[in-house]
């Protein structure tokens, strides 16, 4: 069996979810390659070479897979991956984007968001926002998959020495044109990335309130995020989102504030090592699930938290 | 141009689903069935852009059993103008549902396709994609801005991070993220008008698409329950057993 990763990159490093993606190939076995498409991507097909256990790193280097355009990047991975017996790449919006499409070029169907390898060809995977978990067989023979950012211990980011490889493959098809990304210059980790993270939910009241859980976050190096109510009623960006529409996090330590715990939202971070619940309605569902529940008003409670820090 | 939206009937998101207990699936017997949420920002942006005068027709497409016709009928009450069902029992997999697609498309000749970004059921994310790549069109996926221009559309999109802008030739299949729109409640009076608008029905056979799925489910569990905690009292307690108790912050 041979796995080809597309890693999610940025141009110059590789970003964490290829790591548990590398993983869940490991889980599956077999000879690890990785394919990095961008632009002046050579650095990150370098850091690709790096990660452990990738045995070769393709290169593919045009301008053509320039902002990972699906339709591009697709028809790439489509030529490639006829050579595998699976193509996996991390549950990312990127992932999300083109896979299915190179799934569908191939004629097989996708298997999303692998929490789980039971065998080559069985999976496991959550469904109804993580309140079922799925056990299902492919019958395809490429079994495109991508994986849930939590769901493996990631592998080392160094000690590997993959040989790397220069794909001269470049097809545009005309369809899609990037214009611009206007990306959030964040002081703090990435969600996916983040060991602790204090989220907010509609018990806020206002989008300035999250100021208060900043302050937390600086001292403790969290990320924040948001329930899907928070940024329903404009308190907050849409990427902020912890959830089963938004993105799922697992950190050390997740501390859930005026969030009530709809299962949307439970689905995306019960996963987390340690979950604290401040909320002042002691019936809320989030203390079901929290391993410290603190019953208060939260505009009392953060900044005392704050102060103790 | 006309406009081709698809709703899934699923499980309705305020349902707490549970898992049977011989694991064949989940229990769907006496729940209510709604039209997937994503899809319902599909409908209305549809719809906005009939009544913006850019679209002349939306035509709403299910595919699944004869049920689907209340989802096509509830879109059809928000100001969709006809349905399509394609009937069917088979469990209908993304890939099969894009084949399907791929052939309404043919025929219908719609100059921009819409569907949700997922469907809250199996959360796979996987069809507007697979639809836009066997009909050879561009994607727009996870969209929370659409306009409209002569031959293309400009569709900002969420993207981890924050936000990409991406021009996309028509016809193209844009999906649906959250903030893309708030979609409307149908009034009594178009519930009632929706009774007499048309839905055509096929069968997969009639679009020559075999639909016979590809992955087979073996069982489905409950997740690991998480065992809840303790309640502390005061926040210098809360500090004190994440410090010493669960050694997460120091």
């Amino acid at each position: 069996m041979s796995i080809l990763v597309v890693a999610d990159h940025d141009n110059e490093t590789i970003k964490a979810p290829t790591l548990v993606t590398v993983a869940a190939a490991a889980a599956i076995g077999g000879e690890i390659e990785v394919l990095v498409a961008g632009e002046n991507c050579a650095a990150a097909g370098e850091a690709a070479s790096k990660i452990a256990g990738v045995s070769k790193v393709l290169v593919a280097d045009n301008a053509v897979y320039a902002h990972a355009l699906a339709e591009n990047v697709a028809m790439l991975v489509v030529e490639l991956g006829s050579n595998y017996s699976h193509i996996l790449t991390a549950t990312t919006t990127s992932g999300k984007n083109f896979m299915p499409r190179v799934a569908a070029l191939l004629d097989v169907a996708q298997i999303s968001d692998i929490s789980g390898v039971v065998s080559e060809d069985t999976f496991e995977r959550p469904i109804y926002a993580g309140n079922a978990i799925a056990t299902v067989q492919s019958s395809d023979s490429i079994k495109v998959l991508t994986v849930r950012g939590t769901a493996f211990d990631p592998v080392a980011a160094e000690g590997g020495s993959a040989s790397v490889e220069a794909i001269d493959i470049a097809t545009d098809t005309g369809l899609t044109t990037w214009d611009r990304d206007e990306i959030v210059k964040l002081e703090r980790p990435e969600l996916t990335a983040a060991s602790i993270i204090i989220s907010g939910g509609r018990g806020m009241q206002n989008g300035e309130n999250f100021a208060l859980l900043e302050s937390v976050a600086d001292k403790l190096g969290a990320a924040m995020g948001a329930s899907r109510a928070a940024v329903d009623a404009g308190f907050v960006p849409n990427d902020m989102q912890v959830g089963q529409t938004g993105k799922i996090v697992a950190p050390d330590l997740y501390i859930a504030v005026g969030i009530s715990g709809a299962i949307q939202h439970l689905a995306g971070m019960k996963d987390s090592k340690v979950i604290v619940a401040i909320n002042k309605d002691e019936d809320a569902p989030i203390f079901q699930v929290a391993d410290y529940g603190l019953v208060a008003d939260l505009f009392k409670a953060v900044p005392e938290l704050d102060s103790m820090l | 141009m006309k406009v081709l939206v698809t709703v899934k009937r699923v499980v309705d998101y305020n349902v707490n689903v549970r898992v049977l207990s011989d694991h064949s699936g989940v229990d769907l017997n006496n729940v209510k069935m709604s039209v997937n949420p994503f899809d319902e920002i599909a409908i209305e942006e549809a719809v906005r852009l009939k009544e913006a005068g850019t679209a002349e027709e939306v035509v709403v497409v299910s595919i699944g059993t004869s049920a689907c016709q209340e989802q096509i009928r509830t879109a059809l009450a928000l100001g969709a103008d006809r349905g399509i069902l394609v009937e069917t029992d088979e469990v209908m997999q993304p890939l099969a549902i894009a084949k399907l697609m791929k052939v309404l498309i043919e025929k219908e000749q719609p100059g921009l396709v819409i569907t949700g970004k997922q469907a809250i059921d199996d959360d796979n994310s996987q069809t507007g994609q697979m639809i836009a790549a066997l009909a050879g069109l561009s994607q727009a996926t996870f969209a929370s801005d659409l306009a409209i221009g002569d031959g293309s559309a400009t569709v900002t999109r969420e993207i981890d991070g924050g936000l990409e802008t991406i021009t996309v030739k028509l016809p193209a299949i844009v999906t649906t993220d959250l903030r893309l729109n708030e979609p409307r409640y149908a009034s009594l009076p178009n519930i009632m008008k929706a009774k007499k608008k048309p839905i055509d029905t096929y069968t997969p056979a009639d679009l020559g698409v075999e639909v016979a799925p590809r992955i087979t489910t073996l069982k489905v569990m409950p997740p690991a329950e998480r065992q809840a905690g303790i309640i502390v009292e005061t926040v210098e307690e809360l500090v004190d057993k994440l410090k010493n108790e669960a050694k997460v912050i120091s």
